[in-house]
């Protein structure tokens, strides 16, 4: 296959950056995506060129690391899917793909393809947790978790936390990355100590450094894991509940 | 190449006492240190995986002062987190004749036996304390309808005792951990530096007492001090380019330390795992892992006939060779890793090798879709199968998949005593980081429970006994000559990297330094293969060193440049481990020298001369390290030769 490249380059955050085109010829339908970035890369440092800097690093759809806007879908146009997943077989030969960074203000851009996403871990500070100590645990089997709970509990802790949903959305809000994690905890029973807490402030985290939601439901089709959006609602309602309740708590304590 | 006996004597400080007392005895006889007194003593930890983010989080509740340090952009991306099958523990939760002795004693043997007893036992001991941990944090293992938690067998066990989380059991104890490391970073106990590498170990006095690093994105060199250093940074299989391990995962951190004076054990002792998904060509990065879960319910099997070119679904049952069942009937398909691998490469080196390159054998699930519908096929394994389709193109529910082995984990790593300490005093290392657990072999779900046994429940408590003679005393300031020397050192290998001007990428040299260490030190090894490495790897070092072309500079992010210097480690490991292989001159778990085995094929081990841990000292130059013995006693289990028949 041969394909022409628009890439975004830029050197660092303080520098503009600008579109540049590469053409790259003979790349096999096998290659995934981050592959053909090698050999690009490969054939640029020959030529005297900087390679592209892009995060990548399991390589298998899990650690989250890797992530590009691929023609203006984030990880690209097949769904359920991330970046390094993406293989070239989904391409026609003389395609041109742009490439670009994750389109967010709170995801600012360090070089080239790569972005800064340490607003998700100030989220997961704020609340994204069941403070257990080491050693302070139970027998495990004390409490049990109904499979059902246990599966949709899963299916929210799947996120990746890539940022597919703050770049798909035009908001540049991350409101499903945060409610798959207050979904995962706020569902167990294990998580319920905390439960009005934890939601009360993640979401205010949330709303320090991201857009706000209003209900595209972009994200959901963007996310590599097939999160759902019903957990978006999920917070909202527990967020809502957490106003009165964290108050009354408050009232309680004085 | 040769190496020299060093007259250096290694105490792995084993307790006294029957081997199910020494752990309480030992927690009970070590030093503490007082809760208030804590806050006063520094504690840097290298790595964010399982074992390093559980260690900080654990240590940063207990009110000790950390820093923690990942090259990510997050701790949440550590390779741990690709961890698919599961994790062990001895609950017995199934009255199926499980005990903490049973897996102490499956872990022994099949580690081949080449690990120490008491090690071994406390880590069966404390997988209880593990499970409990995780499932208070929230970690969502597979239940069953009553609500109780889900079992599964895995390879080299005849009971059900892998708890699992779907097929991504490493990324939920992960998230855990990780969870567990920021609310300590919120808590103010954890200092947290991302994108930061660490390049080297600073030793003052003989004693481990801080790092230099490289920030990632602005090219900082930076000192940082500390009254003790914990490596848990992962294992080496990327030496072989081709493995199942991340992109970035790399020796760097274990072998700096190395070179100041950490003995390195058992090197040549590395995995490879039985069911990976087959090289499909050159320009591959890497390859892509399939839980060996699947062997629970997938059978496997290549053509009778060499060179059978038909389609799976067209050869009949009589032309298949069920190949493991064949030969180990008792185990099956289920038989330890580095057997079921083995068995596959003889299986493709007969010619019988399936798929467009023959060079893969089938896992076949369909008389288990059969006997279970595809329903209970598709929630155990749905997500295995569609990163399966993803990658390939083919779909597992309806053609075989296609599996070979790769290189995926290694046993061997820093030498550590019953502490978890290294030979330099106050360096630690915790996980697949170092070697004491897993003998010349690790059983599948076993990495994940040793990650977290160290950094949850082990160094937690051993690391005060080392802090109690320091108590009052500051750390080594890092204007100290001791961390400029190492400063002016790491920036003189930066800017070496950047001046050499070669021609080739640093990608083509570790890509080359791969073949040949997976045709000469990987599945099986041999003297003259192993001679012939230890000749061309300096050579392509040499060459590494005065045609490497890194563009760009140190003070921006520069990808090309973090790797020259984890692929230059790489060479110096690489020498290490042919050598160990060449030394040791049997065949033990994962290493399989082919002058020494049975008549039917299977490895023989040499116990009268080889029953012990080869820790190497670095002498300054990489072929000629210093061989130190830690020879291991058998007081519980009896060696005996490893039948999965």
């Amino acid at each position: 296959m041969n394909i022409t490249l628009q890439v975004w380059r830029q050197e660092n955050a303080d520098r503009p950056g600008r579109f540049v085109t590469y053409q790259v010829t003979d790349i096999e339908p096998d290659m995934s995506f981050l592959e053909m970035l090698d050999v690009l890369n490969e054939r640029l440092v020959a030529q005297g060129e900087e390679p592209i800097a892009f995060d990548h690093d399991c390589r298998e759809g899990i650690c989250g690391s890797c992530g590009v806007m691929i023609d203006g879908l984030p990880h690209g146009p097949q769904l359920g899917t991330a970046t390094c997943q993406l293989h070239m077989r989904k391409f026609r030969d003389g395609d041109t793909i742009v490439v670009e960074p994750w389109r967010a203000a709170a995801f600012p851009v360090i070089r080239d393809l790569v972005v800064d996403r340490s607003a998700f871990d100030r989220i997961i500070e704020a609340g994204g947790y069941i403070s257990v100590d080491t050693g302070s645990a139970p027998d495990a089997n004390l409490i049990p978790v109904p499979k059902d709970v246990a599966d949709t509990a899963f299916d929210a802790a799947a996120c990746i936390g890539c940022g597919a949903c703050v770049a798909a959305c035009p908001n540049g809000a991350a409101n499903l990355f945060t409610a798959a994690k207050i979904a995962h905890l706020n569902l167990l029973p294990q998580g319920q100590a905390e439960r009005w807490t934890r939601t009360e402030a993640m979401v205010e985290t949330m709303e320090q450094y991201f857009g706000s939601c209003t209900n595209h439901g972009e994200c959901e089709k963007a996310c590599p894991k097939g999160i759902s959006i019903d957990f978006i609602a999920l917070m909202n309602r527990d967020y809502a509940k957490a106003k009165v309740k964290n108050r009354r708590l408050l009232s309680q304590s004085n | 190449m040769t190496y020299t006996t060093s007259s250096r004597q290694l105490d792995a400080k084993i307790p006294s006492g029957p081997l199910e007392d020494k752990w309480e005895n030992h927690k009970f006889s070590i030093r503490l240190v007082n809760p208030n007194n804590k806050r006063k003593f520094k504690i840097i930890v290298v790595g964010t995986g399982l074992a390093g983010a559980s260690a900080a989080a654990t240590l940063g509740e207990l009110g000790y002062n950390v820093e923690v340090f990942t090259f990510h952009d997050s701790p949440r991306r550590a390779h741990s987190i690709a961890a698919q099958g599961g994790i062990n523990a001895a609950k017995n939760y199934h009255n199926d004749g499980d005990s903490v002795y049973r897996l102490f004693y499956d872990t022994i043997k099949g580690g081949d036996y080449r690990s120490r007893e008491a090690n071994v036992y406390r880590l069966a001991d404390v997988s209880l304390n593990i499970i409990d941990q995780c499932t208070a944090q929230g970690v969502p293992f597979a239940r069953e309808y009553g609500g109780y938690l889900d079992n599964r067998s895995f390879g080299g066990a005849q009971v059900s005792r892998t708890f699992y989380a779907r097929g991504q059991t490493g990324q939920q104890l992960l998230l855990g951990a990780y969870q567990a490391l920021l609310r300590q970073v919120a808590a103010g106990t954890v200092t947290l530096h991302k994108r930061t590498e660490m390049l080297d170990l600073v030793l003052k006095d003989g004693r481990a007492v801080g790092i230099v690093t490289r920030d990632l994105i602005t090219g900082e060199i930076r000192s940082h001090s500390a009254h003790a250093v914990v490596l848990a940074t992962g294992g080496y299989a990327n030496v072989f380019f081709l493995s199942t391990n991340a992109m970035a995962s790399n020796v760097t951190a274990a072998w700096r330390a190395h070179r100041r004076g950490a003995a390195f054990a058992n090197p040549c002792f590395t995995q490879i795992h039985p069911t990976c998904i087959p090289q499909s060509d050159e320009f591959q990065s890497k390859l892509t892992l399939m839980s060996e879960s699947l062997r629970n319910d997938g059978r496997i099997w290549v053509p009778k006939r060499a060179d059978d070119n038909r389609p799976p679904d067209q050869i009949p049952e009589e032309d298949r060779d069920y190949y493991l069942e064949r030969m180990y009937p008792a185990f099956g398909n289920l038989v330890p890793r580095d057997v079921a691998s083995r068995a596959a490469k003889r299986m493709v080196d007969a010619g019988k090798g399936v798929g467009p390159l023959k060079n893969g054998v089938y896992l076949d699930f369909s008389s288990a879709i059969e006997r279970l519908g595809v329903e209970v096929i598709a929630d155990r394994y749905g997500n295995l199968f569609e990163m399966y389709e993803r990658i390939t193109d083919e779909n597992p529910y309806k053609v075989p998949m296609r599996i070979y082995p790769a290189p995926h984990y290694t046993m061997g790593g820093l030498w550590v005593d019953y502490n978890l300490m290294t030979t330099i005093p106050g360096l630690y290392a915790l996980g697949e980081a170092n070697f004491s657990d897993h003998g010349a072999n690790r059983l599948g779900a076993s990495a994940l429970m040793q990650g977290l046994a160290d950094g949850y429940f082990i160094l937690p408590y051993t690391i005060g006994d080392y802090l109690a003679d320091f108590l009052g005393d500051p750390v080594v300031p890092t204007d100290d000559p001791a961390f400029q020397e190492v400063e002016d050192e790491v920036r003189g290998r930066i800017s070496g990297y950047l001046n050499t001007g070669g021609t080739r990428s640093v990608d083509w040299f570790h890509r080359e330094l791969g073949k040949i260490l997976w045709d000469y030190c990987g599945m099986s090894r041999n003297e003259e293969g192993l001679k012939k490495a230890l000749a061309e790897i300096p050579a392509l070092h040499e060459e590494y060193k005065r045609d490497m072309r890194v563009l760009g500079t140190n003070e921006s992010l520069n990808q090309s440049l973090e790797r020259a210097g984890r692929v230059d480690d790489f060479f110096e490991l690489a020498q290490l481990m042919c050598l160990d292989a060449l030394h040791r001159e049997e065949s033990a778990g994962g290493h399989f020298r082919e002058e020494y085995q049975t008549e039917e094929g299977e490895a023989l081990r040499r116990d009268d001369e080889f029953a012990y841990v080869a820790a190497w000292d670095w002498t300054g130059n990489p072929q000629s390290p210093a061989l130190i013995k830690e020879s291991l006693e058998f007081e519980y289990v009896t060696p005996s030769t490893r039948s999965y028949k």
